[in-house]
């Protein structure tokens, strides 16, 4: 599903190169269940966001459904992304103008869906999500919990093979954190699969895999066979 | 792909999600569209006006000036250098050509006419009853039973209404004796009040015969003498005929200028709408400006939406599609300001209509289209910088704003 070799990302700050993420090797399979932890800084987010195509590492290789991501035109990045990943963020990043529902319909938008069947599912994602009620509610007007319900919604709304959350409840409340803890992994169990990176050890311990780095480097893996896999080569 | 409705759907929700920008933005396209429509219209109405103007002298008119004009380019209404007079009998000459079909000679001067104890100074013009058929003057009442032989004077005297308000009042002006200078004239008609003709007001005018209005002033020579050709398609020759018969009549010397009327007019009409050229580019500066002001609010509307950015990238959003979702804002803000423009041209068209009736105010509909034109390219030019810096925003960046 998911496989890195030995990528690296190196930010310039001012003259100097800062190492985030220092040769990681990682192979996900499809439909597992993910949390990376370790400090800030770490390289955590920056691993994300290479996995979710909005970085792309300065070198090494990285394959998501047996493609070379690294190849692909800005076109093919942007449409993999509307097909193949959902975003979860911690801070939800729903547009403040829109209601919950044009949220939600958004990627279809992008994608060129016709209106009539955006209608249906969007109805569909929302009422999965108990928001029906809230369809034609701003983001203003939602609470914390239902705010990343619905971010949650529209991650899914192109059915993805890869769902990537980062701190998806580190902004919520023990109550509504639960409750999307409790969204999030019902889509596992629905195969798709889960990559959440987080601070929180309660919410990392969930996940049937963990893997902790530091200092842009995996130095923990649960499933220890992926901790020794070395890459064959291209 | 994104569908096109969805685009505008978007856009239109994204400009009204920040009004006082939106609102800004439109103000300032529509206040650039309209003073073009409204200046252009000016110059245009300008221009129609002095047309109207020239009409109204007559069809098929030639004007002869006594003296050669040496100047080029110059007015042509001034006429330089010291010439043989033009008398009476070189005018009636000019009636044997075939290409001529009316002439009048024409005497003025000013000198105070009095009636009943009111005196007021007047304009007087000499001349023939030809002169009210060449330039269309009407009488309101009366007539002009001017002698048929130009050289004969005779005491009768058609007045503008003007005049007639101010010297008689509410009393019957025709069949009056009123003094001109030392001699008395008696009024035998009332110039219709119908508008103006280039040079005379017609409501402050006394026509007397030409030889009375010599007698009056002295003298033997005449101001003007206006032709009228027989068709427009003899208007050359007969100015050829014109300049032959003085310089046959003034011993070989060429000493008259001859306008016509097409000539002054193509003048007027290449001043005037070099005139509107100019105050519309003026008016388009404007436009330009308005165009750096969609910039800037752009430049804030990427800003301001940053993190909006940044997520539409990660919800599979190209560099190309951020660039045009900007692109089609900056132009539909601009078209639509482009519009108000218009309605707010018309407007304002409308008012110097009311205000100014005898003004013939229209918008030139090339005016029109430049002005739409430069505003939904000002748009365009000015938007693209925005929209090229919002579509190159690092997702990682943009999304780690809040």
């Amino acid at each position: 599903m998911i496989r890195l070799d030995s990528v690296s990302r190196v930010f310039q700050v001012g003259d100097q190169e800062v190492p985030a993420l220092d040769s990681v090797n990682l192979a996900v399979g499809r439909g597992e269940y993910v949390s990376i932890m370790g400090p800030s800084g770490s390289g955590k987010s920056t691993l994300l966001n290479i996995i979710g195509l909005l970085d792309r590492p300065s070198s090494g290789r990285y394959f998501l459904e047996d493609r070379d991501i690294t190849a692909l035109t800005d076109e093919e990045e942007a449409e993999t992304r509307r097909n193949r990943i959902g975003f979860v963020f911690q801070f939800f990043h729903l547009v403040p103008r829109m209601t919950a529902a044009q949220n939600v319909e958004l990627p279809m938008m992008l994608g060129g869906v016709p209106p009539k069947i955006r209608a249906e599912r969007v109805a569909a994602a929302l009422d999965a999500m108990g928001l029906s009620d809230r369809a034609d509610h701003r983001p203003g007007q939602l609470s914390g919990g239902q705010r990343q319900r619905v971010a949650i919604a529209r991650a899914t709304i192109m059915q993805p093979a890869v769902l990537l959350a980062d701190e998806p409840t580190g902004n919520l409340d023990r109550a509504s954190g639960a409750e999307v803890v409790h969204v999030i992994e019902r889509l596992v169990d629905r195969g798709i699969t889960l990559v959440v990176v987080t601070h929180d050890p309660e919410l990392g311990g969930r996940a049937r895999r963990r893997i902790r780095m530091v200092d842009g480097r995996v130095v923990e893996d649960s499933a220890s066979n992926t901790a020794s896999y070395s890459p064959t080569g291209p | 792909m994104m569908r096109i409705t969805d685009i505008f759907r978007f856009v239109r929700n994204a400009a009204g999600g920040y009004r006082v920008r939106t609102a800004l933005m439109l103000l300032a396209m529509a206040i650039g569209v309209a003073s073009v429509v409204i200046l252009t219209s000016l110059g245009e109405g300008a221009r129609v006006y002095v047309n109207n103007e020239f009409a109204s002298l007559g069809t098929n008119l030639l004007i002869v000036l006594p003296g050669r004009n040496e100047t080029s380019g110059g007015p042509p209404m001034m006429v330089t250098g010291t010439s043989r007079d033009i008398t009476t009998g070189d005018a009636m000459a000019l009636l044997r050509h075939s290409s001529v079909r009316r002439v009048a000679p024409l005497t003025v001067g000013v000198a105070p006419v009095s009636w009943g104890g009111r005196t007021r100074e007047c304009t007087i013009g000499g001349s023939t009853p030809d002169m009210l058929s060449i330039r269309n003057w009407k009488l309101a009442q009366g007539g002009f039973p001017a002698p048929d032989d130009p050289d004969r004077a005779s005491p009768v005297a058609v007045i503008g209404a003007k005049i007639r308000r101010e010297l008689f009042g509410s009393h019957s002006a025709v069949g009056e004796w009123l003094k001109i200078g030392d001699r008395r004239f008696r009024v035998t008609g009332i110039l219709a009040s119908e508008g103006r003709s280039m040079g005379f007001d017609v409501e402050e005018l006394v026509l007397v015969p030409v030889a009375s209005a010599q007698a009056l002033f002295n003298t033997p020579s005449l101001f003007r003498v206006m032709v009228e050709a027989k068709s427009r398609d003899v208007i050359e020759r007969a100015r050829a005929d014109v300049v032959s018969t003085f310089k046959l009549r003034h011993q070989g010397e060429e000493d008259v200028t001859v306008i016509t009327q097409d000539a002054v007019l193509a003048t007027f009409d290449k001043i005037l709408r070099a005139l509107t050229f100019t105050v519309g580019g003026i008016a388009a500066i404007s436009l330009g400006v308005a165009g750096i002001l969609i910039m800037n609010v752009m430049l804030v509307a990427v800003s301001q939406r940053t993190s909006e950015i940044g997520l539409l990238k990660a919800l599979g959003a190209s560099r190309r599609r951020i660039l045009a979702l900007f692109l089609t804002e900056a132009a539909m803000l601009s078209c639509v300001g482009g519009l108000l423009g218009l309605m707010l041209g018309y407007a304002g068209n409308q008012a110097v209509i009311w205000l100014y009736p005898a003004f013939p105010v229209t918008a030139p509909w090339w005016a029109v289209a430049a002005a739409l034109g430069i505003a939904l390219s000002a748009g365009l030019i000015f938007g693209a910088m925005p929209a090229w810096r919002a579509a190159k925003l690092d997702p990682v960046m943009a999304l780690a704003r809040r």
